[in-house]
C-alpha cells in the first residue's frame, strides 16, 4: 500500500527562477495531482493603462517580459494600429518580422541553456548561452539595448537597419547556424540527454487541444498551428511551415524548438532579401476608438492583446493573455504520473515565464 | 544515438582563447546605438519643457526661470523618447551607463547667465533621496 | 460563424452556448473582463484553427456569473483570475482559489 504525501515545490527552486508555487501530491515517487498557485510577482500593468496615455503604453508593454519585449511592444502596437486604421509601411513590417525572428532564436537559445541545466549539463548550457550572446549583440547594435529594444512606436518602427547592418547580420547568423547545429548534435543525439528527456511527459494531441495549450508545447503534441500565419507584419510574404512533431513528450519539444531557430534563420534570411526602401514610421493623428484582439505568436506561444479604447487618449482596458497562462493546465496534466526527479524538467518543457503570466 | 557528441566542443574550447573580456581592467566598447543614459548640450537649451511632458515616467523636470533642467538618473528608462522630441535637438544618447549608486539621486544641469562667455557649462549635482 | 466576430449573450443563454461550441471542437482561448459604465463585460473567446469567436456577456455591478469549467477545464485560471481582479463572483469553479491566486495587498484592484 503506498502513502501520499505533499510536496511543495518552489516558488524558490534551483532550475527554476520563476517564481511558481505547485502543491505535488505523491504517491510514493509518482506525482498524483499538482496544484499550482502563483500570484508571487503580478505588478498590475494592466491598470497602469489608466495612467499612461495609449503612446506612451507602448514603454510599460515592453516590460510585461524581459524575453519577448520586443514582441509585446510589437503585439500591443498592432492592435492599437487596426483600430486606428494605421497602415504601417513596409519597411517596418519587415523590420519588425526581422527583429521578432532574433527574439526568437535568442528566446529558444535561452530556453536550451536552462533545459541543459536542468538537467546537469552545465557546459552546454554554457554553450546555448554563448550562442545566444551574439543575438543579444546583434540586438544592441540594430536597437541600442540587449533587453529592452524601445524600438516599436504606434506607426511604424523607430529605428531602421541599413544595408550594411543587415548584410553583417547574415554573416553573424551563418555562424549561429553552424555553431547550433554542433549542439543540437548533443541535444537531439546524446544518450545522457536523451534518457532525461524521451519518453517524459507525455501530451497527447487531443489534450493539447483540450486543455488549450499554444506554441512550441503544443505543436510538439501535433498540432500545426501558428499565429505568424494570420498574417500580421510581413509574414504573408514569407515562405514558412509551422514545425510539428507527432511524439509529444520532453523530447519533441527540445525537438521542436532547436528546429524553429534554423526556421527562424531561414526567415530573417527571406526577410532580409526581400525588405522594400522606404519609410519606417508614419505620423499617428487623432485618438483610437473600438475594440480589437490581436493574436502574436511568441517565442512561447500565442498571446493576445485585447485592446478597448473610448476616443480618449487613454485606453479603456489593455489585457494580455500570455502564453504560459495558457499552458498552465497542459503543464499540470502532464505532470500527472510523472516522477518526482522529473517534475523540473516537465515544467521547464513548457518554457514558463511566471512574471509575463501576472503581469 | 551516439556517444562522445560533446567532444569536438570541448577540444576547440581547450584550445580556444577565452571569449568572454576582462571587464572592468578592460574597457567595454559599445556599439554606437547603445542607449546608455540621455545627455544635454545646455547652452542650447531653450526650456521648452517638451523633453519632461514627452518622459513616459516623468523624470525630467525643467525649470524655465531658473534654466534648470533635471533627470532622475534612476527614474529614466533609457527609452530615447526625449532624444526624439528635443526640437533644438541639444539631447542626445550617451553610451555610458548611468552608474550604480546606494541612493537615487537627480542630476541638474543651469545654463550660464551670460550666452556670451565660452565657458564650459557648470554642472551641478545634488545627491539625495527622491520621494 | 465569421471569424473574431463578438456575439452577445445573456446571463442564462452561456452555457448552452458554450456547450454549442464545445460540440463543434472548439477550444477556450481566453476570458477576459473590462469594467464598463454599467457594469462588466465578460469576453469568452474559443478558437478552432485560425478561427476565433467570442461570446460577451453584460453584467451588472454585484452578478454572479455560472463557471464554466465543468465544460472547459482550463477556464479555472480565468475564472480566478476575474474574481481576484474584478470581484466578479464566479459559482461552481472547478478549483476556486478563494481570492488567492494573486497575493494582491489590495482586494480586487481592477474594480
Amino acid at each position: 500500500m503506498s502513502t501520499r504525501s505533499i510536496v511543495p515545490f518552489g516558488p524558490q527552486h534551483p532550475v527554476l527562477p520563476e517564481p511558481i508555487h505547485l502543491d505535488l501530491v505523491l504517491e510514493d515517487e509518482k506525482v498524483v495531482e499538482a496544484v499550482p498557485s502563483i500570484g508571487f510577482v503580478h505588478r498590475g500593468l494592466e491598470k497602469l493603462v489608466e495612467k499612461k496615455d495609449f503612446q506612451e503604453y507602448v514603454y510599460v508593454a515592453e516590460r510585461i517580459c524581459g524575453i519577448c519585449s520586443f514582441m509585446h511592444g510589437m503585439g500591443y502596437c498592432e492592435a492599437v494600429e487596426h483600430i486606428m486604421g494605421i497602415e504601417i509601411p513596409p519597411r517596418a513590417k519587415y523590420l519588425r518580422t526581422i527583429w521578432c525572428e532574433m527574439s526568437r532564436i535568442h528566446s529558444h537559445m535561452l530556453w536550451l541553456g536552462l533545459l541543459a541545466d536542468a538537467f546537469g549539463f552545465e557546459s552546454l548550457f554554457m554553450q546555448s548561452w554563448r550562442i545566444r550572446e551574439k543575438i543579444l549583440d546583434m540586438f544592441e547594435y540594430s536597437t541600442g539595448g540587449r533587453v529592452i529594444f524601445s524600438v516599436n512606436k504606434i506607426g511604424g518602427q523607430r529605428k531602421d537597419m541599413d544595408g550594411d547592418m543587415l548584410k553583417q547580420f547574415m554573416e553573424v547568423l551563418s555562424g549561429i547556424e553552424a555553431e547550433t547545429k554542433v549542439i543540437a548534435k548533443t541535444f537531439l543525439g546524446d544518450k545522457a540527454v536523451n534518457s532525461r528527456l524521451r519518453g517524459v511527459g507525455f501530451l497527447t494531441k487531443q489534450q493539447a487541444h483540450d486543455l488549450g495549450a499554444v506554441g512550441p508545447f503544443m505543436r510538439a503534441s501535433g498540432i500545426a498551428l501558428d499565429n505568424r500565419k494570420l498574417g500580421y507584419a510581413a509574414y504573408p510574404d514569407i515562405d514558412f511551415e509551422p514545425v510539428t512533431s507527432e511524439i509529444g513528450d520532453c523530447y519533441a519539444r527540445c525537438d521542436v524548438r532547436i528546429r524553429e531557430i534554423f526556421q527562424s534563420i531561414d526567415i530573417i534570411r527571406q526577410a532580409a532579401a526581400k525588405i522594400p526602401e522606404g519609410e519606417v514610421a508614419v505620423p499617428v493623428k487623432g485618438l483610437p476608438d473600438g475594440e480589437y484582439m490581436m493574436r502574436v505568436e511568441q517565442p512561447r506561444g500565442e498571446a493576445i492583446y485585447y485592446v478597448k479604447a473610448n476616443g480618449t487618449k487613454f485606453l479603456d482596458r489593455v489585457r494580455v493573455r500570455t502564453p504560459t497562462f495558457a499552458n498552465l493546465p497542459g503543464m499540470l496534466e502532464t505532470l500527472k504520473g510523472c516522477d518526482f526527479a522529473d517534475v523540473p524538467i516537465l515544467i521547464l518543457t513548457i518554457d514558463p515565464c511566471i512574471s509575463c503570466t501576472e503581469r | 544515438m551516439g556517444f562522445m557528441n560533446f567532444t569536438k566542443t570541448v577540444i576547440t574550447n581547450l584550445f580556444h582563447k577565452p571569449v568572454t573580456t576582462a571587464y572592468p581592467f578592460e574597457p567595454e566598447a559599445y556599439p554606437e546605438r547603445t542607449r546608455g543614459k540621455v545627455g544635454i548640450a545646455i547652452e542650447q537649451c531653450i526650456f521648452c519643457g517638451m523633453c519632461g511632458r514627452k518622459c513616459p515616467t516623468g523624470a525630467i523636470r525643467v525649470d524655465r526661470a531658473e534654466k534648470r533642467w533635471t533627470i532622475e538618473r534612476f527614474g529614466c528608462i533609457q527609452c530615447g523618447s526625449c532624444v526624439e522630441n528635443c526640437p533644438k535637438k541639444c539631447l542626445f544618447m550617451m553610451q555610458n551607463y548611468p552608474q550604480p549608486a546606494a541612493d537615487k539621486y537627480e542630476e541638474s544641469f543651469v545654463q550660464p547667465p551670460a550666452p556670451a562667455t565660452e565657458e564650459a557649462p557648470k554642472k551641478e549635482e545634488t545627491k539625495g533621496k527622491v520621494d | 460563424m465569421r471569424d473574431g466576430i463578438i456575439m452577445e449573450v445573456g446571463a442564462g443563454s452561456l452555457v448552452p452556448e458554450v456547450l454549442m461550441l464545445k460540440h463543434e471542437g472548439y477550444r477556450l482561448v481566453q476570458i477576459c473582463a473590462t469594467k464598463t459604465e454599467k457594469g462588466y463585460e465578460l469576453t469568452y473567446s474559443f478558437g478552432q484553427a485560425y478561427k476565433l469567436v467570442n461570446l460577451r456577456l453584460k453584467l451588472a455591478p454585484g452578478a454572479e456569473v455560472v463557471s464554466i469549467s465543468d465544460i472547459y477545464e482550463p477556464a479555472f485560471l480565468y475564472e480566478n483570475e476575474i474574481h481576484d481582479l474584478f470581484g466578479i463572483k464566479v459559482r461552481m469553479m472547478a478549483l476556486d482559489y478563494e481570492g488567492n491566486l494573486y497575493r494582491i495587498d489590495q482586494k480586487n484592484p481592477f474594480q
